[in-house]
């Protein structure tokens, strides 16, 4: 490993995201969008806002890093550059975590951004600290990354790589504890929700909602993502080979 | 003169029993050959021989059934030869959406190579004039020599360039072929594949390839007396037909 071609590859993926306006917008403002949507669904029902809210600050910047790394990564192994650097002197690890943090800055611009319109703007109330919402908004998008990282190592087009969208993400919406509470799931779901990492994130903004002071469960919550996180790039890093057929 | 016959007899780059496998069909049944030191080797061949797979076996990004490839006496692809190794795939590989020297600047910085480096093989492949295009907006010839400028950034020992010259118009492809014959002087050693025969007659050394063999490995001169055809193309069709006959 080496910093300074981790950092060279952040700064080049930072510099394609500036060029292409249409991406960055999808993860700037996108998830922005889709809060106020459902402020406004809810106009009349401000307590349904402050219940779905939280939650939805997990899942919306999740979905959006996942698609967008997927896709990218993708394009970098189809148009040749990934086996050229592959073949140069650069450890895998540069390569993912160079990526992790590009997409890394981008969600926390993308989490600062939702977090202070939905509290700032739209009125959502939560009893736990700001900066505690902040860091599981932010967490979450990194995890979204590391997958979307992940699975474009499972893809050979980009049409394959959106197909784990559906594949992979609704699922882990479905049963993250946003419609049926975890626990009132049949045993069996209940154990599979166990192994997503989404319900954690969700888990975690819950405390939030409902508690002023964070506990251990809140911690615990967060640790597990942040495994999530370094097994997502450590399996990424295991799946990447630098020699194919 | 000693040391160029030393150059000339040290091979830089080993293949032996080389068995690969792609999508199921046997590409390169056994393939062994040496590459000499400082000279400009040609590999040449009808499309879908195997010249690709035999350079990205010789670069190490190509899994292989069988035998060995050794350059400059390590294991090829092993992380000593990563910086000692330039390798210019067919299709260009670099992003579309940086610029000329965008590209070449964070090459340079995963291997490594001083930023003004980036500016030296810009001008050699004769980008100068383009270097703050984006590479999506070059023209396909264009595209490719920021991908050859990228293969030169390290001042390799060793250079694999796959068909660095389709596209360019005659002026342009004397002066890379110019360029080669610099590097090779200075040392390097070049392996170039071409579906051109006629750029054949640059190189120092040729390697005629048919179905994943080797047919002739040979000089350019000593291949036409020994066909006694008078240009590598007759000289290649010649040895076709010498192998058809019993
Ligand atoms: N990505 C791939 N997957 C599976 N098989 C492949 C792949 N690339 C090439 N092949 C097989 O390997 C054979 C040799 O391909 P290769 O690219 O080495 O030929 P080539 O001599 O470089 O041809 P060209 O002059 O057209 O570039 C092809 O005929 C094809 O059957
Ligand atoms: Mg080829």
């Amino acid at each position: 490993m080496n910093p300074k071609i981790t950092g060279a590859v952040a700064r080049r993926v930072l510099t394609q995201l500036r060029r292409d306006h249409r991406t960055l917008a999808m993860m700037l403002v996108l998830p922005c969008l889709l809060v106020s949507l459902l402020w406004w669904m809810f106009d009349r029902n401000e307590q349904v806002f402050d219940r779905l809210g939280p939650p939805l600050l997990a899942v919306f910047p999740f979905i959006v890093m996942f698609l967008v790394t997927s896709v990218t990564t993708l394009r970098e192994r189809s148009s040749g550059t990934l086996e050229r650097l592959l073949s140069m002197p650069m450890a895998k690890l540069d390569l993912l975590l160079g990526y992790a943090i590009a997409f890394g800055v981008v969600a926390l611009v993308q989490a600062l951004l939702a977090v202070s319109l939905t509290v700032g703007l739209l009125g959502l109330e939560v009893a736990g600290p700001l900066w505690a919402l902040a860091v599981v908004a932010v967490l979450d998008a990194i995890l979204g990354t590391t997958l979307g990282l992940l699975v474009s190592a499972f893809a050979e087009t980009e049409f394959q790589a959106v197909q784990f969208m559906p594949a992979l993400v609704i699922p882990q919406i479905l049963l993250c504890g946003l419609f049926v509470p975890r626990s009132a799931l049949p045993d069996v779901l209940d154990n599979v929700s166990n192994v997503l990492p989404l319900s954690y994130a969700v888990d975690a903004m819950r405390q939030l909602q409902r508690l002023e002071a964070l506990d251990s469960d809140f911690g615990l919550d967060i640790a597990v993502i942040a495994g999530f996180v370094v097994a997502a790039v450590a399996l990424g890093a295991a799946t990447l080979r630098r020699r194919t057929g | 003169m000693m040391n160029s016959m030393d150059a000339a007899t040290t091979s830089v780059v080993e293949v032996s029993g080389l068995r690969v496998v792609r999508g199921g069909r046997v590409v390169l049944p056994g393939l062994s050959t040496t590459v000499p030191a400082g000279q400009i080797t040609g590999l040449l061949g009808p499309s879908g021989c195997g010249k690709t797979t035999l350079m990205r076996c010789i670069v190490g990004v190509q899994k292989t059934q069988g035998g060995s490839v050794r350059v400059l006496g390590e294991e090829s692809g092993s992380p000593a030869l990563r910086r000692r190794v330039g390798y210019m795939t067919q299709a260009p590989s670099v992003y579309d959406d940086l610029t000329v020297r965008e590209n070449l600047r964070f090459f340079a910085s995963v291997l490594g190579a001083p930023g003004a480096r980036s500016d030296t093989v810009i001008d050699t492949v004769g980008l100068g004039s383009s270097v703050d295009s984006l590479a999506g907006r070059l023209s396909g010839g264009e595209r490719s020599r920021v991908s050859l400028a990228v293969a030169m950034l390290s001042e390799p020992a060793v250079m694999v360039l796959d068909e660095p010259t389709v596209g360019l118009d005659p002026v342009l492809r004397r002066q890379l072929w110019g360029t080669f014959a610099e590097l090779a002087r200075a040392g390097a050693t070049i392996i170039v594949s071409s579906h051109v025969m006629d750029e054949a007659a640059r190189c120092d050394r040729l390697m005629l390839m048919r179905d994943g063999e080797l047919i002739a490995d040979d000089e350019p001169a000593s291949l036409l007396a020994h066909t006694g055809a008078h240009d590598i193309e007759a000289a290649f069709l010649a040895l076709v037909d010498q192998e058809a006959r019993p």
